[in-house]
């Protein structure tokens, strides 16, 4: 679904991503882990268009994608959840998830004239989706009065929301309480249940091994090992990376 | 006398609203610091003007003053497109000394500093009807006028409530996350800016053919101050506001003509007044009057 080959995002002498590549299979959970600086994040940044690579390729759905821009790859059908909370925090909680559902609202003048109508059945899939992350009731609740957790939940929601093919989220469990963490868990097994393929970044290595198929592990750019969670739980050179010799 | 006064406040009233709600979606829905809105409106009162003078009907030069000034707004948003915040105000506000500097020199076109006298009042066929409407009276070309300035305002208030401009608010709050979910930004604030320079067109058009006469000096970033102020007064992202934030702010300076100073006194005393309340607004309610967002 994914291919990364040979990708390479120097930041001057900073080799930030070097020579990395990497693969994700279909309808499974891969988790890129390693310490803090080795690279992770900039392979997100890289691979929803946000940063543009010094060299090598991203590959999705046989597609090369490696220079488009991130509202080109996210309609390709990448979501992405960002590390930061990135809330539209003067906006309802329901106005932040339905932007998520289509373009139509970008179209002028069929919002002009009226013809794009907020349908039962996109009203019906906040609902759901609010039922879903127990927040039903902050359907009409401004973004930026609601708790950090409430909002990692909302926007969690807004990239599953988003229509894709791949998740791809950086930290979903980061800073949330072990209540909202099992949701979070919950939510993302029943999303790989359904079908879907997700990429995420996560320090927490207990939440990384029980939802991941596939683990990538990354150090200085580079991928250093990748496999199965058992696999890489007794890994010597993850072991190395992350427990010092 | 007093009511011929009372309508000129009221003509002015109707004009700078207009010039305050689409300003007022650039900068607070769309959260574009565009310094550039006086030169759309220069645009659309010249090009008024100069078609009227040229004998073509009222409706021809008024939208045509709507229309240059929006493709004048699209071609802003193609260099500015990139820039943010301080930068965005900085290249804006170049264009407005650059449609200035075009106004002033080129003489053979706009007579320099001289101006344009002589604008033709409105008068135009009502369509589909054989009767001839004449606004040459100053209460109907308030009629006029109000009429307009409240289309404008349905128009504004339709855009920013409809999900286009959710989008637009959305754009505001975080650009990227906007393009993470699939939209473009480029489309959608260069839109923003056409739609705010197409009604700072019209209302330039407005205020040509109400003054019938125009030079370069009605139209220098300082005569942006005051609708800069009734923005950010009324509060970002608030219609409401807006509407009466223009009332105040037009009004509040007219008593200074009673006192008796001279008019070398009265012009920068109406600024004084202005930065004042600003200042005092920004220091005491950062949100204006009925301000959504608080200003950054």
């Amino acid at each position: 679904m994914l291919r990364v080959e040979n990708l390479k995002k120097y930041f001057g002498g900073v080799k930030a991503v070097d020579e990395c590549s990497f693969e994700i299979q279909p309808e499974t959970i891969t988790a890129l882990i390693g310490p803090n600086g080795a690279g992770k994040s900039t392979v997100f940044n890289l691979i929803s268009g946000i940063l543009k690579a010094d060299s090598g390729e991203i590959i999705f759905d046989n597609k090369n994608i490696t220079t488009l821009s991130p509202e080109a790859i996210s309609n390709l059908g990448i979501s992405r959840l960002f590390q930061q909370t990135r809330l539209f925090n003067n906006l309802t909680v329901k106005e932040n998830l339905l932007l998520a559902l289509d373009n139509e609202d970008t179209k002028f003048w069929k919002n002009l004239f009226g013809l794009n109508k907020i349908t039962e059945e996109k009203e019906e899939k906040i609902r759901e989706m609010l039922k879903l992350i127990d927040m039903e009731n902050f359907e009409n609740t401004l973004a930026k009065d609601l708790s950090y957790g409430q909002k990692r939940l909302v926007e969690l929601s807004r990239a599953i929301l988003n229509p894709h093919k791949l998740l791809i989220l950086d930290e979903p469990v980061a800073g949330v309480n072990p209540r909202l963490r099992k949701k979070i868990t919950e939510i993302l097994l029943e999303l790989k249940e359904k079908g879907d393929t997700i990429l995420l970044i996560e320090h927490d290595m207990n939440f990384t091994l029980k939802i991941a198929d596939w683990i990538i592990v990354m150090e200085k750019g580079k991928v250093i090992a990748e496999g199965e969670p058992e696999e890489i739980k007794n890994n010597p050179k993850v072991i190395e990376v992350y427990l010092g010799e | 006398m007093v009511s011929a006064y009372l309508i000129h406040l009221l003509i002015l009233i109707c004009i700078y609203l207009i010039l305050a709600i689409s300003l007022q979606l650039s900068v607070g829905f769309t959260g574009l610091l565009n310094l550039g809105h006086i030169a759309f409106y220069a645009l659309g009162a010249y090009a008024s003007a100069l078609l009227a003078l040229n004998g073509f009907p009222f409706w021809f030069c008024f939208l045509a003053a709507g229309i240059l000034a929006m493709l004048f707004g699209f071609l802003l948003s193609l260099p500015t497109n990139k820039l943010k915040g301080d930068y965005l105000a900085l290249a804006t506000m170049g264009f407005s000394f650059v449609v200035y500097a075009v106004a002033l020199n080129w003489t053979s076109l706009t007579r320099g500093p001289l101006g344009l006298p002589g604008i033709p009042k409105p008068s135009f066929h009502i369509p589909l009807t054989a009767y001839r409407l004449s606004l040459t009276t100053n209460l109907s070309f308030l009629i006029f006028t109000l009429l307009i300035s409240l289309l404008a305002y349905l128009l504004i208030a339709h855009i920013v409530k409809s999900p286009f401009g959710k989008v637009l608010e959305a754009t505001r709050d975080d650009e990227l996350a906007t393009r993470i979910l699939g939209k473009s930004t480029f489309k959608i604030k260069s839109l923003a800016l056409m739609i705010s320079a197409f009604f700072a067109g019209i209302a330039g058009s407005l205020y040509a053919h109400y003054i019938t006469f125009i030079d370069p000096s009605s139209f220098t970033l300082l005569q942006l101050i005051p609708v800069l102020c009734i923005v950010i007064i009324g509060g970002l992202a608030s219609l409401k506001g807006t509407v009466i934030a223009t009332i105040i702010l037009v009004l509040l300076p007219e008593p200074l003509r009673f006192i008796g100073f001279p008019s070398s006194i009265v012009g920068p005393a109406r600024q004084i007044l202005y930065a004042l309340i600003l200042l005092l607004i920004l220091i005491y309610k950062p949100r204006g009057f009925f301000g959504k967002i608080e200003l950054e």
